[in-house]
């Protein structure tokens, strides 16, 4: 019996879901990601592979629009990805149809998540292999959120998050720089964890912004431009610590 | 005695409808905006069966949604037309929506267009259309002094021709109108033409 639970999603004799570790150690070779929550900002950071020198990067958008005020990023199996999106999105304008309001943050991440678990508890069918980090202002209170999700289909609200390749060093970061950020504070501090774990440039990075008014993504200036910004500050603590020592 | 007429002008469209609510004969409101907007560039002037007017409406323009999510790309008026009359044709010959629909549309690369939709799925491409009782009225009065190109005001003269006349020849004539335009700018509301003050 022991040799079967690794193919399928059924309890190991010692309590394990093998299948789901397994699309666990999926997400943990996908791309990093980064999401930071800010008081009337929300961002979210995705490493970019810039290996591929014949591809057309406008076709890969790796943080998408759920809806007007929800947007997602995922670290993982791309196609999985793709699946998951489409049936949230169905579902963002299904809630909208049934009872003329827009979801919530945790509405949406909670169908996200019951979908995730639906395939550790079904005959046949694999885990998803992806984590997701979902973003979004909630339409009544006009309150930012960042939830993520993970294969097992566990989800839970957070202030800031990584997933991906590297999330542990980005966490650590987070965890002894987070403070309550707005605006472009909030922004430099996801770049700032991202640059951790990437090297270093706008063309490695994508960055989408979500306000009340919307996600914004921004171009490769704008990013190398705050890049810019965090490495003078960075050279500059580098000087102010050297600076003291020199003169004694 | 719901009518919906619309006309297509210069780098406009125009949809007047009326905004009568009726049951029998108890008018339960006379400010019901039929008129929807589908998204930024479309206006989708409905009449017909109540419930079903809002529950295709709705489920359209959800849709409609739906392919800007997916694709990032809005749909083209001609594309929301025929998405339209496929859930019209596909429901005909089992539950009809009893929906009678005119679209209109501005696209950058084609400018403004109009959509006469009826009931069971027939779709034309037309200059202008109308629907009801009013009808009768409407592409009377278009017939005798639409012509391509009009600017904003010459249509809304028009327009307003068409009301006088539905509103003096019809027998029980819907109190109030709405009348909505999409251009370039996109699909607003532009003016009601009210008798009573619902």
């Amino acid at each position: 019996m022991a040799r079967y639970d690794r193919a399928i999603t059924v309890f190991s004799p010692d309590g394990h879901l093998f299948q789901v570790e397994y699309a666990l150690e999926a997400v943990r070779k996908g791309n990093a990601a980064v999401g930071v929550r800010g008081t009337d900002t929300i961002v979210l950071g995705v490493e970019k592979k810039s290996t591929v020198k014949l591809q057309d990067s406008r076709s890969v958008r790796k943080i998408v629009s759920l809806d007007d005020h929800i947007a997602l990023a995922c670290a993982g199996l791309k196609a999985d990805a793709r699946v998951l999106i489409n049936r949230a999105r169905i579902e963002c304008q299904s809630h909208r149809l049934t009872v003329e309001d827009p979801v919530t943050v945790e509405y949406i991440t909670r169908y996200i998540a019951g979908l995730q678990q639906k395939y550790t508890q079904s005959g046949g069918v694999r885990p998803f292999g992806l984590s997701t980090l979902i973003v979004g202002f909630d339409p009544y209170t006009g309150v930012p959120s960042l939830y993520q999700t993970d294969p097992s289909g566990t989800f839970s609200a957070w202030k800031a998050n990584a997933t991906g390749r590297n999330s542990n060093s980005m966490r650590e970061f987070l965890e002894k720089n987070y403070k309550e950020t707005s605006g472009q504070e909030t922004i430099k501090l996801a770049i700032r964890a991202l640059l951790e774990v990437v090297e270093s440039g706008g063309k490695n990075i994508e960055v989408a912004v979500m306000t009340k008014e919307g996600l914004r993504q921004l171009d490769e200036a704008e990013i190398d431009a705050i890049v810019a910004e965090i490495e003078a500050e960075k050279a500059a603590a580098e000087a102010a610590k050297k600076g003291p020592a020199k003169e004694t | 005695m719901e009518c919906v007429f619309g006309m297509v002008g210069k780098d406009f469209a125009l949809v007047v409808a009326d905004s009568s609510a009726v049951n029998s004969i108890l008018v339960h409101k006379s400010n019901e905006d039929k008129i929807m907007v589908l998204d930024s560039h479309k206006l989708m002037g409905a009449s017909g069966e109540a419930g079903d007017r809002a529950q295709f409406t709705e489920y359209v323009q959800k849709n409609v949604s739906l392919y800007q999510y997916r694709n990032n790309i809005p749909l083209t008026t001609k594309a929301a037309a025929n998405f339209m009359r496929g859930e019209l044709a596909t429901a005909l010959r089992k539950n009809p929506y009893m929906v009678n629909i005119v679209l209109a549309g501005y696209d950058k690369e084609t400018g403004p267009s109009l959509y006469f939709i009826d009931y069971i799925a027939t779709l034309h491409k037309v200059d202008k259309a109308a629907f009801g009782y009013g009808s009768y009225f409407a592409l009377s009065m278009m017939d005798r002094h639409y012509h391509p190109n009009m600017t904003v005001d010459e249509a809304i003269k028009l327009a307003d021709q068409c009301i006088e006349e539905i509103r003096s020849r019809l027998v029980v004539a819907p109190q109030n109108f709405i009348i909505k335009i999409v251009d370039k700018d996109g699909a607003r509301e532009h003016s009601w033409r009210r008798t009573t003050k619902d």
